[in-house]
């Protein structure tokens, strides 16, 4: 399920079995859960049976036989094209679930009682609770917390990415998937799914289609096909005694030839393959919705609300600069800051010692020294050494209130470079020996690349973004500025954010968060497009309404994206189909009148040949616009972030306009083509 | 040509103010002449028992069924006894049951289907205690429901309102003031108002002519506005006591126009966002102006057509330049005629001047298309309606392609608008379309042909397609006063007018309780030309279309066979 993999969108056994799917989809008990398709099926099997009766109904025409079986033909085709667009957008589910599914029919587990004792049973038997016992090269058999041992794991059958994780009992990283390989080490592990329910049941469940629901948007638009089916029904039924006044006697297939052509049959057949191939998208990007109300429901997001670490700033804070405060030198300090990070293993710490060689400083080895570690009381590390020195690296007001409990004093320029560094963006440390303090470090966090236009392409369609972070208000302006978003909390706690989300779902907008540690799930939950990551906690991604799987929290900006694009596919295949009924009218209209008012060959606007080439040139063009939008359907409408209007304008031009004149074009070239075949039959 | 710009301009200056009075009715803002208005209603609310309660849609439909029933059985009765009650000066007999039957629904329905002719059908008090009192409250009830409606569209209201409430004030503060108003004009002009017997004289050339009389310029007033048209006079508004002169004519035209318009620039003030919204940026204007493009084409189209001679009357000693003058008044012309023909049907009056039997079959298919559309302008408030349902439909369709799920003034458009706007799409087309199969099928149905072939068919579409718009007028050749044509009419009136308004309610109540989205660049604007052009592609696809066939088969085929 790499990127690279699914990159091979149609493979030849994909649509041998699309092509097998789409005759399936034939019978009338599946048929009639798309009645718009559902009534080229009736009429389809009321042109077979005038094929062989032409004159069941009374029809009188020349070689009307073999007419009417032209039309059932090209009837038939339109309902296996409308079928094939629909297999095909299944058929990539099916061929991932199939390789899901293997991984899960294979499973041995290795359950663990109370005792101590070990029992090999099958990975279906576990129940929640069990714990279970995985070892280097096992696959995990169910999804589960840690409860002992630490790991690395490969978790590439369901995330794609081949760097093992590391799995361990407690924190953010204590949860693990059903399906994923041990790699090292061992894990014991308490099953928190029933056998049916992991997250690999539903991941296989989502991808091959079984618990795909219409989403709301697409329910509503079905009715509204439905009555426009109706309406066009009404039409064709009463014309016939209409015609019969008039003289005319209209031939039921071609009858049926008109209605099928009114009927909104290219949107019809192309409906659930649009949802089926949005959901495959957001599927390909590594990320499982669990609903396609979900993916739908990003489309309308109105405000993000993005955690800085992680998904603005790559996170690792690097130390940047060495700051000397009051008469302390530049040396003094990087000598200070150097020795309390001698026994800091931290990312920041190691940047300090790096820069610090960079800087053309030693790194002092041999001393002896004890170190002080990080707590959430001290707020500071550091190390005391031998000679009776002690380093201290923190916050500013951790080390001020350090210094002067030792009975130092704060410099008077450190409010000053403290404050310099939280404007830029940058995070201080204040370093300090025994009770002086020696100055700053300035830590900076850098942007992601590329989200500074991310955002403005966000502001362009109108989406909010707003930044939550830990940091102090100075330090988050400055990010957020550079960043581009358009507001931010600072000193942020998990309940701000559902005190923000519940703030702007009250101004009626809709709210996108991402999130992945147990204290985000109420807000996941809260929020109306929920990502959690992966690596997260089982609580945050019970919570939310879509997993990323690669835990990349920047994704939530495509996401948006894909369900946009989503919504304009539907929107734009909905108004070509309409806008195509406008010169099939003028195809049909004329053609069925003309032999008993023939003036109404000024309707005939686009000169088609003959009556029944004009109507058949109408029906298969109405069949072959199927296939022919099935790419456009599965890759969606190209999108360009633009204003609403200008995005209105622009797709109204190319479905609205072109649906209203492609058919003109389209239905002349298929008359050029089929009249001297049609001449040959004698129709 | 002139003419034409005159009573476009004189409906712009006329509906602007008219509307923004309307808002305030509906808004309850103050008025100037709330002082005597406030006392006069207050009485009314009293001695009716109206207490200011807010009222759902289901309480205002209930109710408007129940006081529409009760008025059309009363007046059934009148009908059926007018013969015994008294203002009978000429001796009128009571009505026959088909013929009660559909004048009531038509009446009561702002139709004016008159399968009768009133001169002689009717006694005074027939014509005012039932055609004018429910000329008066069909108008208002139709009225009271757009209030209802635009208040649930707006969602700035905490209710649809109190539906007898609406009523009475649309009646005292809007509907009875200028209805005097126009009625007083009009007698200035010549219109009668009296409540004589049918006056007999002796003409020049010593034959016997009988005059019918009555209090014509009352019924005149309220015909206009409520967007009614029927006539005291079978001849209707060709009929010189009814419509004397070019002036009285675009007084009537005008007073047509006024409401329809006018609801059209209240929605506007309804939904206005901030005080600060220019009125080019108003959602109504959009609204107004798709509406506008359309009446401008029915106008150009029949005005041109009718300008043009009728082929068949080539070689007889009829002068051709002047256009086709059949069924027309001398003193109207090509363009009053024409003119009073498009707006007359837009509007979904019924009033006619001319005979729109005798029309060009170009001008018989704008007549047509505009009955068919129902929302070119429409009948006061209902034409507004019927706009906005397709303006849902647009919004459906269209919205999608902006990326968001459709919304419309800032709430969700979801699968039960959707299906209740599609349903009151469906009944239109319906009606028409299956009312019309049933008439060519049925030997009742022909036998009221007086055209073989393509007209005829005009005839029979035209019967229904004014049925179901509740306009009101018709192809008068057709031979309509038959128990089939009155049932069959009746039902179909009964239908356009309350499947669509509870429809519309429905959708109304159903909005009024969403919660706003908010608006942001990227929400679809539906205050746009593009929106306005996506608008006009959608009516002209869906409303329009549905209808080619069956046109091709009347006035098209018709015309191509007399232009051949």
């Amino acid at each position: 399920m790499s990127q690279k993999k699914q990159k091979t969108v149609l493979t030849k056994g994909l649509i041998h079995e699309a092509v097998l799917d789409s005759f399936k989809k034939l019978n009338p008990a599946v048929m009639i859960k798309n009645p718009v398709m559902f009534v080229v099926e009736v009429g389809f099997a009321l042109t077979l049976v005038l094929s062989f009766m032409p004159g069941l109904f009374g029809d009188v025409g020349h070689n009307l036989s073999s007419y009417n079986l032209l039309v059932t033909f090209i009837l038939f085709l339109t309902l296996l094209f409308a079928n094939f667009a629909e297999a095909v957008a299944e058929g990539r589910g099916k061929a991932q679930a199939a390789s899901l599914k293997q991984t899960q029919k294979d499973m041995k587990a290795t359950r663990v009682d109370a005792e101590g004792q070990e029992e090999a049973i099958n990975a279906n038997l576990l129940h929640k609770g069990d714990v279970v016992i995985v070892r280097a090269g096992e696959i995990i058999p169910g999804d589960g917390e840690v409860i002992e041992g630490l790991a690395s794991v490969d978790e590439s059958a369901i995330t794609g990415e081949s760097a093992p994780v590391i799995k361990e009992t407690g924190g953010d990283f204590s949860s693990v998937t059903g399906g994923t390989t041990v790699t090292s080490d061992w894990l014991k592990i308490e099953i928190t799914s029933e056998s049916g329910e992991s997250f690999l049941d539903k991941m296989i469940a989502l991808v091959e289609g079984a618990s795909r629901q219409k989403t709301p948007n697409e329910i509503a638009l079905n009715t509204l096909l439905i009555s426009l089916t109706i309406i066009f029904m009404v039409v064709i039924v009463t014309l016939y005694p209409i015609a019969l006044y008039s003289g005319v006697r209209i031939q039921i297939s071609t009858l049926v030839a008109l209605m099928v052509c009114l009927i909104p049959t290219t949107i019809g057949g192309l409906l659930s393959a649009i949802g089926i191939a949005g959901m495959d998208r957001v599927t390909r990007f590594n990320v499982i919705a669990t609903s396609g109300k979900a993916v739908e429901a990003c489309g309308d997001v109105d405000t993000m609300i993005l955690d800085k670490t992680g998904t603005i700033t790559y996170g690792n804070r690097m130390a940047n600069a060495f700051i000397p405060v009051g008469r302390n030198s530049k040396s003094e300090v990087v000598n200070a800051a150097v020795r309390c990070s001698l026994s800091d293993s931290t990312p920041e710490g190691k940047s300090i010692l790096k820069l610090a060689q960079e800087e053309g400083q030693d790194i002092p080895t041999g001393l002896k020294y004890e170190s002080i570690e990080f707590t959430a009381q001290t707020r500071m590390s550091g190390a005391d050494f031998e000679n009776g020195e002690s380093y201290r690296k923190g916050a500013s007001d951790a080390i001020c209130a350090y210094v002067i409990q030792q009975g130092g004093i704060i410099p008077a320029d450190l409010e000053e470079h403290v404050n310099a560094v939280s404007k830029l963006g940058g995070t201080p440390l204040v370093v300090c020996r025994n009770q002086q303090i020696m100055g700053v470090i300035y830590f900076k966090d850098t942007i992601k690349e590329g989200l500074v236009d991310r955002f403005a392409r966000l502001r362009q369609i109108g989406i909010k973004t707003i930044m939550c972070t830990g940091d102090n208000p100075l330090t988050a302006a400055t990010i957020a500025q550079e960043a581009g978003v358009d507001g931010f909390i600072a000193e942020s706690k998990p309940e701000d954010k559902i005190a923000v989300i519940k703030k702007e779902q009250a101004q009626g907008k809709v709210v996108a968060m991402t999130g992945d540690g147990t204290n985000d799930a109420p807000a996941l939950a809260q929020a109306n497009v929920g990502i959690a990551m992966n690596s997260g906690t089982i609580a945050a991604k019970e919570a939310a309404n879509m997993v990323d799987l690669d835990s990349n929290p920047t994704k939530i900006l495509d996401v948006v994206e894909i369900g946009k694009q989503l919504l304009i596919t539907r929107g734009a295949l909905t108004t070509f189909s309409i806008a195509n009924d406008l010169a099939k009218y003028f195809a049909i209209i004329p053609a069925i009148f003309i032999t008993a008012i023939p003036q109404l060959q000024v309707l005939n606007a686009m000169g088609l040949s003959t009556p029944s080439s004009a109507i058949l040139s109408a029906l298969i063009f109405n069949a072959i616009i199927i296939p022919c939008l099935i790419p456009l359907a599965m890759k969606g409408v190209h999108y360009k972030p633009m204003s609403s209007n200008r995005m209105l304008r622009h797709n109204m031009m190319i479905f609205g306009l072109g649906g209203i004149l492609a058919p003109f074009i389209g239905i002349k070239l298929i008359d050029l083509g089929i009249s001297p075949l049609l001449a040959l039959l004698g129709i | 040509m002139i003419d034409i710009l005159i009573v476009l301009g004189l409906f712009l200056v006329i509906a602007i103010p008219l509307g923004k009075y309307l808002y305030h009715i509906t808004a309850k803002e103050k008025t100037f002449a709330d002082p005597l208005f406030d006392r006069v209603d207050r009485f009314l609310f009293r001695l009716c028992g109206i207490k200011d309660e807010a009222m759902n849609w289901k309480q205002i439909a209930g109710a408007l069924l129940l006081v529409n029933a009760t008025m059309m059985i009363l007046g059934f009765l009148i009908l059926k006894v007018q013969e015994v009650l008294p203002f009978n000066p000429n001796g009128s007999t009571s009505m026959e049951g088909s013929l009660a039957f559909n004048t009531v629904i038509s009446f009561m329905t702002n139709t004016n289907l008159q399968h009768y002719a009133g001169e002689s059908a009717l006694s005074n008090l027939s014509q005012m205690l039932v055609i004018v009192f429910l000329m008066f409250t069909s108008a208002a009830s139709g009225l009271a429901v757009a209030m209802a409606t635009m208040r649930g569209f707006s969602g700035k209201f905490s209710s649809l309102g109190n539906f007898y409430e609406d009523v009475i004030r649309i009646l005292t503060r809007v509907l009875l003031p200028l209805s005097l108003l126009i009625g007083v004009i009009l007698v200035s002009q010549g219109v009668i108002q009296n409540f004589s017997p049918t006056l007999t004289i002796q003409t020049l050339e010593g034959a016997y002519q009988n005059i019918a009389m009555g209090p014509v310029a009352a019924l005149e007033a309220i015909k206009n506005l409520g967007t009614n048209g029927g006539g005291f006079f079978a001849a209707n508004a060709a009929h010189p006591f009814e419509n004397p002169s070019v002036v009285t004519n675009i007084i009537e035209m005008v007073s047509m126009m006024a409401i329809p318009g006018a609801c059209v620039v209240a929605f506007g003030w309804m939904v206005r966002k901030n005080k600060r919204e220019s009125w080019l940026k108003n959602q109504a204007t959009v609204l107004f102006a798709v509406m506008g493009v359309l009446l401008i084409f029915s106008i150009v189209l029949i005005s041109w057509s009718e300008r043009s001679a009728n082929p068949l009357t080539q070689g007889l000693n009829i002068q051709q330049a002047i256009g086709n003058m059949e069924g027309k008044e001398i003193r109207f012309g090509i363009t009053h005629s024409s003119l009073f023909a498009a707006i007359t049907t837009a509007f979904t009056t019924g009033a006619v001047n001319t005979m729109h039997d005798s029309l060009m079959p170009l001008s018989g298919l704008s007549t047509l298309l505009n009955m068919m559309l129902n929302l070119v302008f429409g009948g006061k408030g209902v034409g507004l309606i019927n706009m906005l349902l397709y303006v849902l439909l647009t919004v459906f369709i269209c919205g999608l392609m902006v990326g968001r799920t459709p919304e419309y003034l800032g709430k969700k458009i979801e699968a039960k608008e959707t299906k209740l706007t599609a349903l009151a799409i469906i009944i239109h087309p319906l009606l028409i379309l299956a009312g019309t199969a049933l008439a060519v099928v049925l030997s009742v149905g022909l036998s009221g042909i007086s055209n073989p072939g393509s007209h005829g068919l005009s005839q029979i579409l035209y019967e229904f397609a004014s049925s179901a718009a509740n306009n009101g007028s018709g192809f008068e050749g057709l031979i309509d006063n038959t128990a089939f044509w009155n049932i069959a009419t009746g039902v179909v009136m009964v239908g356009g007018r309350y499947i669509s308004i509870v429809i519309a309610l429905a959708i109304a109540g159903s909005l009024s309780k969403k919660p706003v989205v908010s608006e942001s660049i990227g929400t679809l604007q539906t205050n746009t030309m593009t929106f306005g052009g996506s608008l006009l592609m959608i009516i002209v696809i869906i409303a329009a279309l549905t209808f080619l066939p069956v046109l091709v088969l009347g006035p098209i085929s018709e015309h191509l066979m007399l232009f051949r």
